[in-house]
């Protein structure tokens, strides 16, 4: 397995397949009445996290406790962490010198995660940086379609909303296609970036057009703030063209997915009643997430990894 | 003090000359110029197989002196400068204090007599504090004992365009020059690097090189109604070159310098998010590169000047949003010049010496600087190898600061000596400590 996990596209197609193959042992784990297993028992984890953030730390501390590892979370604001006193240098020289043997770290700044990879000796796994990307959702979205759909040859996904802005588009688009499906990204042409074709993904700027031939809605959050900077005129119109209705989940074909990285903003990006629909997957994803975790600190840092042997 | 550069190929466009001499230096002057010149009592520097050319102008600096001089002083800077091959150098003006006002311009030009290693020229600010408000103390600079004649508010470009015009008119009144950094804030606002594949892969955000292009077309035309001499800073973008080269067809007094950066990177470098690549305008595309060379050689752009940008490390290891933009320039200027343009054949020595000395020493209205190489002149002198290979060592260099973009890079082309005043303030690797004067 790979030493860090800063990009998606470190991985092969078969290094993928395996996370996902072990992602789903770990899965019975977290349906036993003593969720725990001495895997890593003696490492110790460190969620470094510059950007609030509650489900992502969460999953990932859960994932490591289950795999016996101990876990230290340390939460700064990287707006303020220059004047206020130690650089991101200094604080990741400090935690190399307390013997981390794994940093996951959260970041406003694209490209934070490549840069600490240079300076620690721990590995280094991203959990999502500024518009970069967010590797590990993108595995626990491939770990959810799969448990719905047994290929990915083909697939037919849309991934919808604020591009220009996500990390987890840009991981999603790229683990997606390598896997065999076949990418559309949707939404209005001030949130998709220009050069998103060359990316191998299709774009198209009305979601209705597309509805009828997909397999899997992949919703994205919108944030309020956007307006303000002029990328739409306000949330009603974003919502009314590129939002997830009721009438736009009746054109969608009976077994396609919804899905969302979550947080969902309801009655935005996602109609209000149908994030409870039994063809919303939402609530596996967060599930899935802490198997598909618990197999990548497996692979990176247990008995199968370079560290472990 | 004499001293003879022996057995160079003298290359100097202001008296037509490219040919092997003997330059005989005598009190800050050059004595003579010929062939076989006796070596009697003359310090001797060998430069068979070596280009003589009039020591190098660069118009854009930024020494950071008065303010951070734990980054650059003039002392540093002016080390630099000569390790570069440069006789005269021009410090812009967004030091703190802000260079606007006769004070703080003849505080930075007398300190740079003191360190003598080459002329350190002050550019005063257009507008006080470089708010952009109100239009800085101009005569009071220009009739000051530093002579100021390029006023710009480099770091930013000047929002107003009443302002911007008021000042181009008033400015024409000294025949001084009016420098712009053309970005419109508005479209490049936040922005990280190059807007294009890259930034969109990267998830930073893109500077369009509209930002740069909209303001240049709104400088260029009040160029235009002011008759103002207008001097286009950084041009970094293809459109920008077409829009020069354009208004100079159009009669408009124009002059442009391209920075070595925006000649020899593009914006795939930002792959690594190493800040050390981060700079404004900032690195462009292949497309872009290739239209400022093109410009380079067909006269659109006067002057290579460096932009020579000194940060402290602890900046720029900063997260890249947090980090600083700017990079040192200097020590590497005539290496990536000729690595990216005369080795490849864009453009003859000649033209390369136009670049880096005649015009821009023109350009800031220098008479002691750019040559002629003959009897009489200013002995302001850069001796040079064409084709020696070195790799960038950023602890090598002179400059206080390390954020050199070139670090482990083998360039071509190497400096080995730079006659400032008659005095030889860099030869073979070190700068001379105490410069006769």
């Amino acid at each position: 397995m790979i030493k860090h996990l800063l990009s998606i596209d470190q991985l092969s197609v078969a290094q993928i397949e395996e996370v996902l193959r072990i992602a789903e042992s770990f899965r019975e784990v977290g349906t036993r009445r003593i969720k725990k297993v001495p895997t890593l028992r003696g490492r110790t984890v460190c969620n470094l996290f510059f950007e609030p953030s509650t489900r992502t730390r969460i999953s990932f501390e859960i994932a490591a406790k289950r795999l016996s590892a101990d876990v230290i979370n340390f939460t700064a604001d990287s707006r303020t962490s220059v004047s206020k006193g130690e650089s991101f240098k200094d604080t990741a020289l400090t935690l190399q010198a307390m013997g981390m043997d794994a940093i996951v770290i959260r970041h406003s700044s694209s490209g934070a995660p490549q840069r600490l990879s240079k300076w620690v000796a721990a590995s280094v796994i991203n959990a999502g940086d500024g518009a970069h990307e967010h590797p590990t959702q993108a595995l626990l979205d491939l770990y959810s379609i799969r448990e719905r759909f047994p290929s990915f040859e083909g697939l037919r996904i849309a991934i919808v909303g604020d591009v220009l802005h996500s990390r987890v588009a840009r991981s999603n688009i790229k683990a997606f296609t390598k896997m065999g499906a076949q990418v559309t990204v949707v939404g209005p042409p001030t949130l998709i970036p220009a050069s998103a074709e060359s990316w191998g993904a299709d774009v198209s700027w009305s979601l209705d057009e597309v509805l009828p031939k997909l397999d899997v809605v992949y919703l994205l959050r919108v944030q309020k703030e956007r307006q303000n900077e002029q990328l739409f005129p306000t949330i009603r119109e974003y919502a009314s063209v590129w939002g997830m209705d009721r009438r736009r989940a009746e054109q969608l074909k009976p077994e396609a997915l919804i899905m969302h990285p979550g947080p969902i903003n309801r009655g935005v990006e996602i109609g209000s009643d149908l994030a409870d629909l039994s063809r919303s997957i939402i609530t596996d994803q967060v599930t899935n997430g802490i198997a598909v975790r618990m197999s990548l600190l497996y692979l990176m840092l247990g008995e199968g990894s370079e560290e472990g042997s | 003090m004499k001293l003879l550069v022996k057995g160079g190929l003298v290359v100097d466009p202001a008296s037509n000359t490219e040919t092997t001499a003997d330059i005989l230096v005598e009190d800050g002057r050059i004595a003579e110029v010929g062939i076989d010149l006796s070596a009697k009592g003359a310090t001797v520097i060998d430069a068979d197989g070596a280009v003589v050319a009039p020591g190098f102008v660069d118009l854009h600096v930024h020494l950071r002196e008065p303010g951070r001089e734990d980054e650059e002083t003039i002392e540093t800077g002016s080390r630099a400068a000569a390790a570069g091959g440069f006789t005269c150098i021009v410090a812009m003006p967004n030091t703190d204090p802000v260079c606007d006002n006769a004070s703080v311009a003849e505080k930075v030009a007398s300190r740079g007599r003191m360190v003598g290693l080459t002329d350190v020229i002050p550019a005063g600010s257009l507008t006080k504090d470089l708010e952009g408000k109100h239009m800085s103390p101009i005569a009071e600079m220009v009739r000051s004992s530093a002579r100021v004649r390029m006023f710009t508010d480099d770091g930013k470009g000047v929002a107003d365009s009443r302002l911007l015009r008021r000042a181009m008119e008033y400015i024409r009144g000294f025949d001084g020059v009016c420098a712009e950094h053309c970005e419109d804030a508005s479209l490049s606002e936040g922005g990280q690097m190059n807007e294009g594949e890259f930034s969109d892969l990267l998830g930073l955000k893109g500077i369009p090189a509209e930002a740069e292009e909209v303001a240049l077309s709104r400088d260029l035309a009040l160029a235009r109604l002011t008759g103002v001499r207008f001097h286009a800073l950084h041009v970094s973008t293809a459109g920008s070159v077409e829009l020069i080269r354009a208004a100079k067809k159009a009669g408009v007094r124009v002059t442009a310098e391209a920075a070595p950066h925006h000649i020899g990177l593009t914006d795939s470098e930002l792959l690594s998010f190493d800040p050390v690549f981060k700079v404004n305008p900032p690195l462009r595309s292949q497309a872009d590169v290739e239209a400022v060379k093109a410009g380079l050689a067909d006269g659109t752009i006067d002057a290579i000047a460096t932009d020579h940008a000194p940060h402290s490390p602890e900046e720029k290891e900063a997260e890249f949003e947090l980090a600083p933009s700017g990079m040192l320039g200097l020590e590497t200027a005539l290496a990536v010049a000729i690595t990216e343009l005369v080795k490849p054949g864009v453009i003859p020595l000649r033209k390369l010496v136009e670049l880096m000395s005649v015009a821009p020493a023109r350009i800031i209205d220098s008479p002691e600087q750019g040559g002629p190489i003959a009897a009489g002149s200013a002995a302001n002198l850069v001796v040079f190898d064409p084709t020696a290979e070195w790799t960038v060592e950023p602890e090598q260099m002179r400059s206080m600061s390390r954020n050199t973009p070139w670090a482990g890079r083998t360039l071509t082309g190497r400096i080995i000596a730079t006659i400032y005043k008659g005095a030889v303030t860099f030869e073979s690797g070190k700068v001379l400590e105490e410069v006769v004067s």
